[in-house]
């Protein structure tokens, strides 16, 4: 099975996706700062120079001005690594864009301690944090280089302001993926012990959990929740009390993302345990992606080990 | 004195008045660089803009955004008198459920982008003009920034990319009052040299009296006829304008006047109206 793994970079299928739509629409715009070769806009610049503009590095004006674009009508899409598009411009997506509800729709790469070698200022684990208290912010982490494309797309077909969550590495294609509904998470494997919640490329790292939990005689259903916002609620309570224990697992900070989300809707409506697999209120540091999953314990050993602990418990 | 000019002093004499009563009506607000900046906004939506109140939406307006947001009172009293929504409304200022919030935002007819968090306006003026220019339209673009404001580094960056983009159908003004919350703005944070600062990134300057009508009709008209580069019109004016008591005085930078003060300001202002309708030509 290993071998015939599909492995892909997120933000190639981002930069082809935006050139599809470009085609089809007029009124798309692009805007990048000085990342356009990274985060792959750059495909979409070749195409139609005209409507892709480079901001250099000033992020701060190139989220303001997309503001100002999509109050004419333009459908903005505005990319640089997720540090630099939630932390530096977070006033300018706040008041500017979100305050607004504009068609801005932020795809973001480089998130995620899976950045790797570049360290902590590069690898955002906040992000999601920054951003899920915003009015009318959406937010999305696919799970694979595909997902991502759906996102996009949902992302251009639905109003207002989105945050669309990609990485650097490429990430392994889910195979067991399900049809992408906006706000509205999936089951892609069902066990009746416990269920891990996953989005990003944890879902992957999850469904390789939930294989070695079987073989110790665990049952675990796994879910890809690519939708933080609105979270599926319904789905997660459902999960809730269906199961013995929910595992949230998240390339981000513990504080602020999936898990708070989570949380947020069971202590209001199934208050459960639930255990957070994430990174443990720490900055990162550089290394290689494989090490950094195991150094901050996102790997699929790490779930299976808190899985274990938590039943034994 | 032309006709025309004569008729935009009697405006500006009007928002002023207007300014006093919603700032004193509210309790609250931004009363000095209100007054500061209405000679500006009444060229604007007065003589300069191609605008139409009866359709805020037109596609081919000109585009005003006010950076400088917490200064809307003066924005609101031009609103009401071009007639976007009936003047009653100038009275529910800061109010709750007002379509006149604190600082701009959408639901006030005339107002395309929402601003309050200064220093961002600038880029937003810059992303309308490219709109225009990917469109077509032929639809100027005019961004009113404080002096303290321009302060944040976030303008500089506007300023960077509108010169970069050659953005001739943007014209910035700066209502260079001299005074910000804290005090003197050469005290707080040094803008001079500022005719420099705007000429190395690329921009055409103006400097003019900002409250004299003449002199802003034809800045605004030299910024017209500018091509390949944004315009900034720097615009030299008196905080708390037309008030007596109010002017240079940095107090009321964020102070509404208490009745007495309302009182006397409207005296005043009312005196200036009377001269004006007066043949008078030494208003």
């Amino acid at each position: 099975m290993k071998n015939s793994e599909e492995y892909l970079y997120a933000r190639d299928i981002y930069g082809e996706t935006l050139v599809e739509l470009g085609k089809k629409d007029p009124n798309i715009v692009v805007l990048d700062a000085d990342l356009s070769s990274s985060t792959r806009t750059v495909k979409f610049g070749k195409v139609f120079p005209e409507r892709f503009f480079n901001f250099g590095v000033a992020e701060q004006n190139m989220f303001a001005t997309a503001a100002g674009l999509a109050s004419c009508g333009k459908t903005v899409f505005v990319s640089t690594f997720a540090m630099f598009a939630t932390a530096r411009a977070l006033d300018q997506i706040r008041n500017t864009i979100c305050y607004n509800d504009f068609n801005v729709k932020i795809v973001a790469t480089h998130a995620g301690i899976t950045v790797g070698e570049d360290g902590s200022s590069h690898q955002a684990l906040e992000d999601i944090g920054f951003l899920r208290c915003i009015p009318n912010m959406k937010i999305i982490v696919p799970c694979d280089a595909w997902e991502a494309k759906d996102a996009v797309l949902a992302a251009y077909n639905i109003k207002g302001p989105f945050y669309v969550r990609l990485g650097r590495a490429k990430v392994p294609t889910v195979k067991e993926k399900k049809k992408f509904v906006f706000g509205k998470g999936y089951i892609l494997q069902e066990g009746e012990d416990i269920a891990i919640l996953a989005c990003g490329i944890m879902v992957y790292f999850s469904l390789k959990a939930a294989q070695i939990l079987k073989e110790k005689g665990i049952k675990a259903t796994v879910v890809n929740l690519h939708t933080i916002k609105p979270l599926d609620e319904e789905l997660v309570v459902e999960m809730a009390k269906k199961h013995k224990a929910l595992f949230v697992c998240e390339e981000h900070q513990v504080i602020g993302g999936l898990y708070s989300a989570v949380c947020e809707v069971l202590a209001t409506y199934h208050p459960k345990k639930v255990i957070s697999i994430a990174v443990k209120n720490r900055f990162g540091q550089s290394g290689a992606p494989s090490e950094l999953l195991k150094e901050y314990g996102l790997t699929p050993e790490d779930i299976v080990n808190r899985v274990e602990e938590t039943l034994q418990g | 004195m032309s006709q025309k000019i004569k008729e935009l002093k009697k405006i500006a004499n009007k928002i002023r008045k207007l300014i006093i009563q919603m700032v004193s009506r509210a309790g609250s607000g931004h009363p000095g660089g209100s007054l500061s900046s209405v000679e500006i906004i009444t060229c604007l939506f007065f003589e300069v803009m191609r605008h139409n109140p009866k359709d805020p939406y037109w596609p081919d307006r000109d585009r005003f955004h006010l950076s400088k947001g917490h200064t809307c009172p003066a924005l609101y009293a031009a609103l009401a008198l071009c007639g976007y929504f009936p003047e009653e409304k100038l009275w529910t200022l800061r109010k709750l459920g007002s379509i006149l919030q604190g600082h701009p935002d959408r639901r006030t007819p005339g107002v395309d982008v929402a601003s309050g968090s200064l220093g961002q306006g600038l880029s937003v003026a810059v992303g309308m003009a490219l709109a225009a220019r990917l469109d077509k339209k032929d639809y100027r673009v005019y961004c009113l920034m404080g002096d303290g404001e321009i302060q944040e580094g976030n303008i500089w960056e506007a300023a960077m990319s509108a010169a970069h983009f050659k953005l001739d159908n943007l014209c910035g003004i700066v209502d260079y009052n001299r005074f910000q919350i804290d005090g003197r703005v050469e005290e707080v944070m040094n803008l001079e040299p500022l005719v420099n600062k705007w000429e190395a990134f690329g921009w055409h300057v103006i400097s003019c009296d900002g409250h004299n009508i003449e002199e802003l009709l034809e800045a605004f008209g030299e910024a017209k006829s500018i091509k390949q580069k944004p315009t900034v019109i720097i615009a030299h004016t008196v905080k708390g304008k037309g008030v007596s008591f109010m002017e240079h005085v940095v107090d009321f930078h964020g102070r509404a006047p208490n009745e007495k003060e309302t009182k006397i300001a409207l005296e005043e202002l009312e005196k200036i109206g009377k001269l004006l309708e007066e043949k008078n030509e030494e208003f």
